[in-house]
């Protein structure tokens, strides 16, 4: 017994690694088992029979590939546009001292700290009072700002732990300002413009609350989603929920990959 | 196209401040750093005064002096990285003054070394080559490498070098651009003492071979000491003194130079008359005798001075042997404070009547075991060792901050 509590002692901290993962994750093998499932009824709560069904026709369910390309495409938008500001915005706060810097420094973690149901009704408010058509535009407009400040705060700490010696070392080495930004600032602020970028892509994508008060009749994947639970819930959410984790881990692996191969070439 | 140099075979001791003429031709002024009326001013506060200063080409130039003095703010002028308050920097016939970094024939070595960290060692050394429009950069970054003897690393990253070889990636990136001026900023600040000592004798090989002006920034003088041709040692702003280091060391010109480079020994003395070329200074009850050249302050009867003296100059007998003593050699009383044992040399402090710490460093050949605290001693030095600096200044100018703070 003694010997067991040493053992367990001593691998302590794996199994509670172990057990965290395995809670992490529990939910995501769930999703990806009932993908396989072949409900009886209109409801994908209960496991009946295997099959690949929906793998065949994922789109086969009517409206959802449409909700999810707009999604995407919503997505992709939002992560350029708040990507390209955040950016600028970080620098901005951090290279330049100007009026009311601490201000906009504090306002831009606003977004963050506010409960997202207020921030949607007050957007569709502005919406409306400007005479807005609610679709697309809007739900975009809205991304990008709930976003910002998610890319502000990965990029600002990047650029703050940069060694402002390298500009200056690249300007040394006869590189213009335009190189030495090119050249030597964008690629050492990348991981930081990376997790920003990363970040309010997932946002994005699945947002729900905001995009719901503000979408109009414009339907995306996760308003998809709530909408059939009413009614029932196609296997095929499963198989795209299925489909967006395995490209995260490929996305993942092969970023580890890559890492690896390099550093053992330098070695 | 060899540096200009001190004399080496010249008494250290002779006040030369200027170079010898004969190496002063026309062509080897067309590469000179050519500092006019430069200062610099951040708001109220001035870290650079109004200076001239012109760097030889070809020369191994070091800007001495301690944290604050504005030697970096000088090189970051030179370098283009900061803005001039006023004054022009010239290189060779060329002003440079309005042009920015990337325009200036001229590169650094930053502190800290500055590499590229996304950047492999021979993409850094590449850099310069590249920004220039040049394609073919293989060949020379190769050589470049090899010289600093890092041909086998070309492909790490700087993260997985260590200091010293960082060091030489960054001065190898630095020369391959053949510049006319390598400005060095404390390059070796972070590297532990050994290496550094290494990286010294590095350094002045690489200038050797390659015979580009290098302007060196340190605080530590026995690094500017050991490198450079020419030493300007600054303090608050302005050059205090420039020239070789042995001439700096044996003639310095204020008390802020004596201390600052190496120990000094001071004892204040009244001028009491002239015989010759030297001069008679009373000292408590004591008589010194000053070479009369060596003194930089007005030399007139009954003119107060500070008279200096380099501890290692000094001889200590016992005072039971005072007879053996030659004459015509400058003397002192005193009793043996403390002494220390550091293997090449003892260091003993005397206190004597007219200077209650005197510093000697006594070479360990033929011991004298009489020599220990409590005895009564005579001190004594050959007079052409003696310097005499204007009394109107401040003993303590240029004593190391540490000693400073135990003192207050």
């Amino acid at each position: 017994m003694a010997a067991f509590f040493r053992w367990l002692s001593g691998k302590f901290v794996v199994i509670a690694g172990l057990l965290t993962l395995a809670y992490l994750l529990l939910p995501n093998v769930v999703v990806t088992v009932f993908s396989f499932n072949k409900p009886k009824g209109r409801f994908n709560y209960a496991w009946q029979d295997f099959s690949l069904d929906a793998w065949k026709d994922p789109c086969g369910v009517a409206d959802m590939c449409g909700s999810l390309s707009l999604s995407l495409q919503i997505a992709a938008w939002a992560t350029i546009g708040a990507t390209v500001l955040g950016t600028m915005i970080a620098f901005a706060l951090v290279r330049y001292r100007f009026r009311a810097r601490g201000a906009v420094s504090s306002l831009i973690f606003l977004p963050m700290a506010m409960p997202e149901v207020v921030m949607a009704a007050s957007l569709l408010t502005l919406f409306l009072n400007m005479g807005a058509q609610l679709g697309f535009w809007t739900i975009l407009i809205a991304h990008i700002m709930f976003c910002l400040s998610f890319v502000v705060t990965a990029v600002k700490a990047r650029v703050m732990s940069m060694d402002p010696r390298l500009e200056q070392a690249a300007q040394d080495l006869y590189a213009g300002p335009v190189q030495t930004f090119v050249r030597v600032t964008l690629p050492i602020a990348a991981p930081g413009i990376a997790a920003g970028a990363l970040l309010a892509f997932a946002l994005s994508f699945d947002d729900f609350i905001i995009t719901n008060f503000n979408a109009g009749s414009t339907v995306t994947f996760p308003m998809f989603v709530w909408g059939s639970a009413q009614r029932g819930t196609p296997v095929q959410i499963n198989v795209i929920g299925t489909a967006m984790f395995l490209v995260a881990v490929v996305l993942v692996l092969g970023g580890m990959i890559v890492s690896k191969r390099r550093n053992k070439q330098s070695a | 196209m060899s540096p200009p140099r001190a004399p080496e075979g010249a008494p250290p001791f002779l006040p030369s401040t200027s170079l010898d003429p004969t190496m002063t031709s026309a062509q080897e002024h067309g590469g000179d750093v050519r500092l006019t009326g430069i200062s610099k001013t951040y708001g109220s506060f001035t870290a650079v005064r109004p200076l001239d200063l012109t760097v030889p080409q070809g020369s191994f130039f070091a800007l001495l002096g301690a944290s604050g003095c504005g030697k970096t703010t000088t090189l970051r002028m030179i370098a283009g990285l900061e803005e001039p308050s006023s004054g022009t920097v010239h290189l060779g016939e060329q002003d440079v003054t309005a042009l920015p970094p990337y325009k200036r024939p001229v590169n650094t070595v930053f502190q800290s070394y500055a590499l590229f960290p996304h950047l492999d060692i021979f993409e850094n050394v590449a850099f310069g080559l590249r920004r220039r429009g040049i394609k073919s950069v293989k060949g020379q970054v190769g050589e470049m490498l090899d010289l600093v003897q890092l041909g086998e690393q070309a492909r790490k990253k700087p993260h997985q070098l260590s200091g010293g070889q960082q060091q030489r990636v960054a001065v190898a990136r630095a020369l391959i651009n053949h510049p006319k001026v390598l400005l060095l900023d404390e390059p070796l600040g972070a590297l532990d003492l050994k290496l550094r000592r290494q990286m010294q004798l590095e350094l002045k090989r690489i200038q050797t071979e390659v015979g580009i002006t290098f302007i060196h920034v340190t605080h530590d003088q026995e690094e500017a000491m050991t490198m450079a041709d020419q030493v300007a040692v600054m303090n608050a702003g302005r050059v205090e003194q420039l020239g070789a280091p042995a001439d700096l060391y044996e003639n310095p010109r204020t008390t802020f130079v004596a201390n600052f480079l190496g120990t000094s020994n001071f004892i204040a003395a009244e001028i009491a008359g002239r015989s010759g070329d030297d001069l008679t200074l009373k000292a408590g009850d004591g008589k010194l005798t000053l070479p009369a050249e060596r003194c930089t302050a007005p030399t007139t009867t009954g003119g107060k001075v500070i008279l200096g003296v380099r501890p290692e100059k000094i001889s200590l007998t016992h005072a039971d042997d005072a007879g053996q003593i030659p004459e015509g050699r400058n003397r002192i009383t005193g009793r043996i404070a403390d002494s220390s044992f550091i293997g090449v040399s003892t260091q003993y402090v005397v206190h004597s009547p007219v200077c209650d710490a005197f510093e000697v460093y006594a070479q360990n050949i033929e011991r004298d075991t009489r020599l220990v605290p409590g005895v009564d001693v005579v001190l004594h030095w050959n007079p052409a060792h003696t310097f005499g600096l204007d009394a109107a200044q401040d003993i303590e100018a240029g004593v190391e901050k540490v000693e400073e703070d135990a003192s207050a």
